[in-house]
């Protein structure tokens, strides 16, 4: 497991023993890594491990560390991020670092704004902007404002706005938890051209295909330390999963038999209206059914309603839907996601920032949050009862934190998706909703939440599942619902369901015209 | 695993924490105090009580205005809802004769009525706290006005031919004004303290304050965790205003009379003190014995430019700049 000797080619970015202290904790230790132009490095490695750090490193948002980065062969030490820009370094955050409020032109610029003495060239911008977007196949209204657009168009504005200027290097930090197939394909694209323009790219990424579709070359880190380096043609998936977890997997997708019993959840022409004046309602007179200890994937394509189908039932636009639901033998209608999770609902959503956690709260606050009443009668909270109950739900999600009373935003992205997860578990619910819930987790931790996953369904839980990795809802889904435009298009088992099919009926296709609630009894 | 389960502390310095901080800002204006003592004024006991006595009504304002300012909003119509009170009150027991208790209750729910109208207008319309608060401030003005008539109701009383014939002041007043412990505090202070600690419990001991915490740091997380965002607003604003209730019955105590025009600009003061304690305009952080701190800091700093007899004009300067330096000192480097 020592470095590889690569002297062909020289190097545009050598970093060397690199450490990072956290108050008191020791993230990195004596971490190196290189990047050569034309290259796509993955740098891989369990959730904590250190690698946004690093990153974060080289971007000039930490200045405080240890070690040396050479630039081109000559030292260079950033001060800024604005340092670190000029000096050609662009970096996509893990956590999206969009201002909602501005439109997506100003944000493409933001802090670098093109002028013409103190005049900002708008139109410019504007046509740059465009230009930039349709690079990468979107075609939306610079103008409007980023929050109203969906987590992956944003995700794809994020990107432009490392594009939009010539840097030499590159950092993608995990790019693409939030884009669906198609979107994925366009920036695996991009960055081919990247690379033939001699630019070296570093990749950041817990999806197992996607680092052996791009990847040159792979470094990983462990627990902050330096592992090894690797050509990705010489580092199979079993040993690469063993450099990062330390240990074997026996399989990457253990999903148990399934094994449904009866209905718990009867959905009948649900509706959800448009929302930001769509033409068409964005959930449009669905209908399915539940049953206990089953997984029920959710396919779809950005701006399918598959998350908004979710969101409808858990009460998430209140009472702003209509259909009939039977929920556990009694009627629901969505009214608010308080009376949801009274219902016996939990909804995991897919964006932790924004709609998940409260950053600055810590892990026992976050994870008690949504079923606070339990540890506090009369009103009164009981501090010891939650701290202990944290630390149970904690330890069954496998939290990894220096601390259960640090704020969550110190977490990694990782660690965060799971005390999220610990939150649900929390309300004991019926029905769990998860949308997206291996965004951002590594090997090791999906493994675990696949577990968690067939443990929950043993015991008769429910489960909704959306992902927009391909392999994750074929490999744990017991059947797959496929939504298109608001609509269900298509339902399979999970034994006729294949990655082409569902892609198709994705796309509005099927080949026989699917009959909704029929096909199953 | 072992890693987490092996430590229950923070991984905070204690010098770093910001209490630590909060505090030096005190600790360096106290130290101010000893150097200029003026005269040794600064070492008598009196000037130690007569700052709780003066900082206590704006202290009163800055608890409900912490519970608010945590749960990411801000409550402008403090002042007003003050002078409202204080008129009302003095109402109550100077021209009507009411008994106390009934004149303190009917206060009471005058100023959390208030409160209560500004978070319903919040919480429902979505329309932002400082818009609707300002609206209150002007409202709650205008009706205490309204009901004095634009006087101030003191204990001379405008009689049917026009003289005025002085009254005897109310007990409540005296007994508010008065000392205890062998006169070593003042019942304004006891209950400005007793305020303290009632925000102290709500935020750190109940479910409700965990919820104020929850919105001011991610209200859409918080609601689609099943907070009750409608009833915690509620709950904040109208706790603001029943504080507001509270110093207004003890500042018209203290001036012997109900002013409509008193609190002007105690909002200010109240966030002033707020802020310096370190909790955060943007919401969700923050607790009570930091605004205690901002309290006391801002209380002993007026006391020591007054018993050196720095004038008004150099005063208001002065604490401009150590508002912006107090918060400075808390300020972390990354
Ligand atoms: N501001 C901070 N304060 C304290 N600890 C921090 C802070 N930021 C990160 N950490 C800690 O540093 C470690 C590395 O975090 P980092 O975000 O670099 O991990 P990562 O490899 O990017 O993980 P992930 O795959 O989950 O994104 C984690 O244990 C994290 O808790
Ligand atoms: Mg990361």
């Amino acid at each position: 497991m020592t470095p590889q000797n690569f002297n062909n080619n020289k190097p545009l970015l050598r970093m060397c023993g690199i450490g990072k202290q956290f108050t008191s904790t020791l993230v990195l230790d004596d971490v190196q890594f290189e990047l050569r132009a034309g290259e796509v490095h993955i740098l891989a490695g369990e959730n904590g491990a250190g690698k946004s750090t690093l990153m974060k490193i080289l971007a000039g948002v930490y200045t405080a560390y240890t070690g040396q980065i050479e630039l081109d062969g000559t030292p260079a030490r950033f001060n800024s991020i604005h340092d670190a820009a000029s000096a050609g370094i662009a970096i996509i955050h893990q956590e999206l670092s969009l201002v909602p409020t501005m439109t997506v032109d100003e944000n493409i610029f933001l802090g670098r704004e093109l002028s013409k003495g103190p005049w900002l060239t708008k139109k410019q911008m504007q046509q740059k902007a465009k230009t930039l977007l349709a690079g990468v196949g979107l075609d939306i209204a610079v103008s409007k404002k980023v929050g109203d657009y969906s987590l992956g168009i944003q995700q794809m504005v994020e990107i432009c706005k490392a594009l939009a200027f010539e840097s030499k290097i590159i950092v993608m930090d995990e790019p693409t938890s939030a884009l669906t197939d198609v979107e994925v394909q366009r920036l695996f694209a991009i960055i081919d051209k990247l690379k033939k323009e001699g630019r070296g790219i570093v990749y950041i990424t817990h999806k197992m295909e996607e680092i052996y579709r791009i990847a040159d070359r792979i470094t990983v880190l462990r627990d902050g330390r330096y592992i090894g380096t690797a050509p990705a043609a010489q580092l199979g998936q079993t040993e690469l999963i063993k450099w990062m977890v330390g240990r074997e997997l026996s399989s990457q997708f253990p999903r148990h038999q399934a094994n449904p019993r009866q209905t718990v959840l009867k959905v009948r022409d649900f509706s959800v209206p448009d929302q930001a004046g769509k033409p068409f309602p964005v959930v449009d007179k669905v209908s399915f059914e539940l049953r206990a200890g089953e997984i029920l994937g959710v396919a779809g394509l950005g701006g399918s309603g598959n998350s908004e189908l979710l969101n409808g039932l858990f009460g998430t636009y209140g009472s702003r839907v209509s259909g009939t639901i039977t929920l556990q033998d009694k009627a629901y209608y969505p009214t608010g996601p308080g009376e949801g999770i009274k219902a016996g609902l939990a909804l995991l959503t897919n964006d932790r920032k924004a709609t998940g956690l409260i950053l600055g709260m810590n892990i026992v606050e976050n994870t008690t949050l949504a079923a606070l009443k339990k540890y506090a009668p009369f009103g009164w909270l009981r501090p010891a009862r939650e701290f202990e109950s944290a630390r149970q739900k904690g330890q069954s999600v496998h939290l990894k934190a220096a601390s259960l009373t640090m704020p969550v935003d110190a977490l990694s992205g990782g660690n965060q998706q799971k005390v999220a997860i610990a939150k649900w578990v929390d309300t004991n619910p019926a029905i769990l909703l998860l949308d997206e819930p291996t965004r951002g987790v590594d090997v090791g931790a999906k493994h675990e939440i696949y577990e968690l996953m067939n443990q929950w369904t043993a015991q008769g839980l429910a489960i909704m599942l959306i992902s927009s990795e391909m392999p994750e809802l074929l490999a744990m889904s017991d059947r797959i619902i496929v939504m298109h435009r608001g609509k269900i298009t298509a339902e399979f088992t999970a034994d006729d369901a294949t990655q082409e099919k569902i892609l198709r009926a994705a796309m509005g296709n099927t080949d026989e015209p699917y009959e909704q609630g029929s096909s199953h009894h | 695993m072992n890693k987490m389960s092996n430590s229950l502390k923070t991984g905070e310095h204690w010098l770093a924490s910001p209490t630590t901080r909060v505090l030096a800002a005190l600790i360096i204006v106290f130290v101010l105090g000893l150097v200029f003592n003026a005269d040794g004024a600064f070492f008598k006991w009196g000037t130690h009580r007569d700052m709780l006595r003066a900082v206590s009504v704006y202290g009163i304002l800055a608890c409900g205005m912490t519970l608010v300012i945590i749960s990411g909003g801000i409550d402008l119509s403090v002042g007003s809802i003050l002078a409202l009170t204080a008129v009302c009150f003095s109402l109550f027991t100077i021209h009507y004769q009411t008994a106390v208790i009934v004149a303190v209750v009917l206060c009471l729910m005058i100023s959390s009525l208030c409160g209560i109208m500004s978070g319903a207008i919040i919480a429902r319309f979505k329309i932002q706290p400082f818009i609707s608060t300002l609206a209150m401030m002007v409202f709650a003005r205008g009706l205490a006005k309204w009901v004095s008539g634009g006087q101030k109701i003191s204990t001379a009383v405008q009689q049917a031919d026009g003289t005025y014939q002085y009254v005897e002041v109310p007990g409540v007043f005296n007994f508010i004004n008065s000392k205890l412990l062998g006169d070593n505090i003042t019942v304004v202070t006891v209950i400005f303290l007793i305020c303290i600690v009632i925000s102290y419990i709500i935020l750190t001991k109940l479910r409700y304050g965990r919820y104020l915490y929850a919105i001011g740091g991610n209200e859409e997380a918080a609601r689609l965790s099943g907070v009750p965002i409608m009833k915690s607003k509620l709950l904040a604003y109208g706790l603001s205003g029943l504080f507001c209730g509270v110093a207004g019955i003890c500042q018209a105590a203290q001036e012997l009379q109900g002013d409509p025009e008193a609190g002007i600009s105690y909002e200010l003061s109240a966030i002033a003190m707020v802020v310096i304690g370190g909790t955060s305009l943007q919401g969700g952080r923050g607790n009570m014995w930091l605004t205690l701190i901002g309290v006391l800091t801002i209380g002993y700093l007026e006391k020591i430019l007054s018993i050196n007899a720095i004038g008004e004009d150099k005063r208001l300067m002065l604490t401009g700049a150590i508002i912006i330096a107090a918060v400075l000192l808390q300020k972390t480097k990354k």
